[in-house]
C-alpha cells in the first residue's frame, strides 16, 4: 500500500451516493478478520452494493456496468469521484484498506469525513477535496464518456478534469504531501521524535 | 479573550506543532477493543516495538461477543479475533478485561464507569463513538488503526485542530423525552455532515440537568453529525458520577483533581460557531431513513418530495425504498419485528430504568423478539440489584449478557433481511443491523412502549 506519490492520470468510476458511510464501503462482517491481505479487502469492497444476497452482482451499480468494471490498473480506475460527506459513519480503517485493496489511489469528492480522511491517507489513498461544482462536472464528463482522463498532480496540489481541461487546486498539508511523495509514514515519524514525547511528559502537569 | 475548553484540553497535550503540518498531540488513555486493534498490534511486532505505555492502554473485547451465552463464540472469525486480542495484550502486557468477566463491556460504557475516562483527558480509540468519553469533560475521539498503531508506538497521533461549535440546549425537557431525542433532534437539524471539521462542546441549561448517563448519550451521538469530539464541561453532576469509580483518583489526590477539573470549561470564548436550541421544541423522536440525520417528531410524518431538488428527491426515494416507508407516511402504529435496547449509545443503568418505567405491569407484545443488552457487567449487576430484571421478567422480557448486541451484526444478534427493527443504538445505516434489517433509531422510552404494543408508539401516550 505503500507507493510514492506524484502524478496521477486515470479514468474514474463514478460513485455519485451523498453520505457514503463507511458501512456501506465495508459491511460489519468483514472487519471480524485480523488479517491484512489487501486482496480480501478489496473484494469486499462496496460488497453489498455490488452483489445480491445470493453473490449475483448487481447489474445496476455502477461497478458492474461494463465501462467502469474493469479492475484498477496503471491508468484505468484508479480514480473514484464520490459523494459528497464521503466516508461517514464508522471509524474502521477497514474502509480505507478495502479501497486502497481494490486498486484506487485518490478519492475526489466536495467533502469527506474526518475520520476517514485520515484513515485514507495513512492508507496512501489520497483524499482530494473539489468545489460542488467541479465534483458534478466530473461526474456529467463522465456521464457522457466514461474515458473521460483526470490527472491528480500531487507536486503542484492540482486536479484536472482533461475532458474540459478545468483545473482546481487542492488542499494538503507540506508534512503530508512530504509524507506521500517519499512513501514515509506517520508511525516512523512518531518513533523519530520519541525524544520530544518524552520531555512532554516530563513537564507534563496532570492535575 | 478567554478559552474553549476544548483548546484547554488541546493545548496542554500538545508536544509539538508541525511546520504547515499537523499537530503531534500526547495521548492519555487509548481503550483497544478486538477490531481495530489486530493489524495495529502487528504493525509493531513488524518493527519490532513494545507499546511505549501500556499502562496507558486498556483493552476489552465486545464487538464479536455473544449475547446469549458468553462459554463461547461458535463464529470463528470471531471467536479468533477476541482471542487475538487477548493474547495480543499479554504479549505487550496491555490490561485486558476478557469477555465473560465482571469487568468486561462496551468500551464507551465501561470507561466512564470505572473511572478510567477522567476531565482534561485525551482519550483515543479505534471506534467512532470514542466521542461518548466526552461527556467527563475530557477531548475523546475516534481513530483508524493506523493511528492505534501510532498511538502504541509513540502515546501521540498527528492531527490538524479541529474548528471549535458550542451547541446549547436552554430549557426544560418536556415529558417522556430524554437525552438521545434531543441527539436525534441535534443531528436531523445538522445533519450528518454538519459538524465535520468541527469539536462540538454541548452547554446550556437543558445540559447542565442532564445526568451523566444523559450526557454520554449525547456525547456518543457526536459523530453523527460528523463532529471529532462532544464534549461537556465537567461540573458536580460529574464529580458525583467519578467519586468512588474504581480508577478514579482517590482521598488527597481526589480533592487535587476536582480543583484542577473545576477549570475545566470555557471562560469567555469565543467559538467558531454557536448554535443554541429550546429544549421545549423537542419531542420523542424516532428516524425513518438510512443515516441518523434522517428523523422526525413521532407524531410527525416522513417528508414529501414536493419542493425538494432532484438530486435531494433522489436521495430520499432510495431510502425509503429500503426502509418500505412512503413519502408523507405516519411512521406511528409502524408494525415493529425487533426492539433493541442497549449499545454504547444507551446500554447504561438509566436506559434500563426508563424502559422499565414503561414496561412495569404490562406484557411485551407476541410480535416483537425483543433484546435487552446491558453495556457492561456493572450495569448488569446493578439491574438485578434495583430489581429491575424482576419487572423486566414480568413483562415477558430477557435480560441478556454484556455486549454491543445487535448495534451492529457482528456477533449472533442480526436482525434478519426485511424485518423492522426500533432501536436505541446509534446507527440505521443500511445493513447495519443485519444484511437488509431496517432500523428505526429512538430513545429507550420510545423502544419500551413499541414494544409493549408491537407498533411504533409514542410512550406519552401508552
Amino acid at each position: 500500500m505503500k507507493q510514492k506519490f506524484n502524478i496521477i492520470k486515470s479514468t474514474c468510476i463514478p460513485v455519485a451516493i451523498d453520505n457514503c458511510n463507511t458501512d456501506l464501503i465495508i459491511p460489519a462482517r468483514y472487519l471480524a478478520s485480523t488479517t491484512r491481505d489487501p486482496k480480501f479487502f478489496g473484494d469486499a469492497f462496496m460488497h453489498d452494493l455490488r452483489y445480491d444476497a445470493d453473490g449475483k452482482p448487481v447489474a445496476g451499480f455502477v461497478m458492474n456496468q461494463p465501462e467502469f468494471s474493469e479492475a484498477p490498473h496503471e491508468g484505468c480506475h484508479e480514480i473514484i469521484v464520490g459523494g459528497q460527506n464521503w466516508g461517514s459513519g464508522s471509524s474502521r480503517e477497514h474502509a480505507a484498506w478495502a479501497i486502497a485493496g481494490y486498486g484506487i489511489r485518490v478519492v475526489i469528492s466536495s467533502s469527506f469525513a474526518d475520520i476517514h480522511r485520515n484513515n485514507l491517507l495513512n492508507c496512501f489513498v489520497l483524499p482530494v477535496v473539489v468545489s460542488r461544482e467541479f465534483q458534478q462536472e466530473l461526474f456529467d464528463s463522465i456521464a457522457k464518456n466514461p474515458q473521460t482522463i483526470v490527472t491528480v498532480d500531487v507536486p503542484n496540489q492540482t486536479v484536472t478534469n482533461e475532458a474540459t481541461g478545468h483545473s482546481e487546486k487542492f488542499e494538503i498539508n507540506s508534512y503530508k504531501k512530504h509524507c506521500l511523495v517519499n512513501a514515509l509514514d506517520d508511525i516512523d515519524y512518531l518513533l523519530s521524535v520519541q525524544d520530544k514525547t518524552e520531555a512532554f511528559e516530563k513537564t507534563a502537569k496532570k492535575w | 479573550m478567554g478559552k474553549t475548553l476544548f483548546d484547554k484540553i488541546w493545548d496542554s497535550h500538545v508536544v509539538q506543532v508541525i511546520p504547515d503540518g499537523p499537530t503531534q498531540l500526547y495521548i492519555d488513555r487509548l481503550y483497544a477493543h478486538e477490531v481495530t486493534s489486530p493489524q495495529a498490534f502487528d504493525t509493531l511486532r513488524d518493527k519490532g516495538i513494545k507499546v511505549f505505555r501500556p499502562e496507558q492502554v486498556v483493552a476489552m473485547p465486545d464487538h464479536n461477543t455473544p449475547s446469549d451465552q458468553q462459554e463461547v463464540i461458535n463464529d470463528p472469525i470471531g471467536r479468533k479475533q477476541v482471542e487475538t486480542l487477548a493474547r495480543n495484550c499479554a504479549e505487550f502486557g496491555i490490561r485486558h478485561f476478557a469477555m465473560g468477566t465482571k469487568d468486561n463491556g462496551i468500551i464507551h460504557v465501561v470507561g466512564p464507569e470505572k473511572g478510567l475516562s477522567l476531565p482534561g483527558m485525551t482519550i483515543v480509540c479505534g471506534d467512532s463513538h470514542t466521542s461518548t468519553h466526552g461527556a467527563v469533560g475530557a477531548l475523546a475521539m475516534g481513530i483508524g488503526t493506523s493511528e492505534v498503531a501510532e498511538v502504541l508506538a509513540s502515546q501521540c497521533i498527528l492531527q490538524s485542530k479541529p474548528k471549535t461549535m458550542r451547541i446549547n440546549i436552554e430549557g426544560e425537557l418536556q415529558k417522556g423525552v430524554v437525552a438521545k431525542d434531543i441527539a436525534l433532534y441535534i443531528m436531523a437539524k445538522m445533519t450528518t455532515s454538519g459538524a465535520t471539521g468541527y469539536a462540538v462542546e454541548y452547554a446550556g441549561s437543558t445540559i447542565r440537568n442532564l445526568s451523566m448517563e444523559g450526557r454520554l448519550t449525547l456525547s456518543n451521538l457526536s459523530i453523527e453529525m460528523g463532529s471529532r469530539a462532544g464534549i461537556i464541561a465537567p461540573d458536580e453532576t460529574t464529580f458525583a458520577y467519578l467519586k468512588g469509580r474504581e480508577y478514579a483518583p482517590k482521598g488527597a489526590e481526589w480533592d487535587k483533581a476536582v480543583a484542577f477539573w473545576r477549570t475545566l470549561k470555557s471562560d469567555d470564548a469565543v467559538f467558531d460557531k454557536e448554535i443554541t436550541y429550546r429544549a421545549e421544541d423537542i419531542k420523542p423522536r424516532i428516524t425513518y431513513g438510512t443515516n441518523p440525520g434522517a428523523g422526525i417528531a413521532i407524531d410527525e410524518t416522513v417528508p414529501v418530495l414536493d419542493g425538494m431538488s432532484e438530486a435531494e428527491k433522489a436521495q430520499l426515494t432510495v431510502q425509503l425504498n429500503y426502509m418500505q416507508f412512503k413519502p408523507g407516511q405516519k411512521l406511528e402504529g409502524t408494525p415493529v419485528d425487533y426492539c433493541f435496547l442497549g449499545a454504547c449509545t444507551n446500554g447504561r443503568i438509566e436506559d434500563f430504568r426508563a424502559f422499565a418505567s414503561v414496561v412495569k405491569g404490562k406484557k411485551k407484545s407476541p410480535n416483537v423478539v425483543a433484546w435487552l443488552v446491558p453495556g457492561s457487567w456493572l450495569v448488569r449487576q446493578q439491574i438485578i440489584d434495583e430489581g429491575i430484571d424482576k419487572i423486566l421478567e414480568e413483562a415477558g422480557f430477557e435480560l441478556r449478557l454484556p455486549s454491543c448486541s445487535s448495534c451492529l451484526a457482528m456477533n449472533p444478534d442480526k436482525v434478519p433481511a426485511g424485518k423492522l427493527a426500533i432501536s436505541t443504538s446509534n446507527r440505521n445505516f443500511v445493513g447495519r443491523q443485519g444484511p437488509g434489517a431496517r432500523t428505526v433509531l429512538a430513545s429507550p422510552l420510545v423502544v419500551a412502549a413499541s414494544a409493549i404494543s408491537g407498533v411504533i408508539t409514542d410512550p406519552r401516550k401508552l
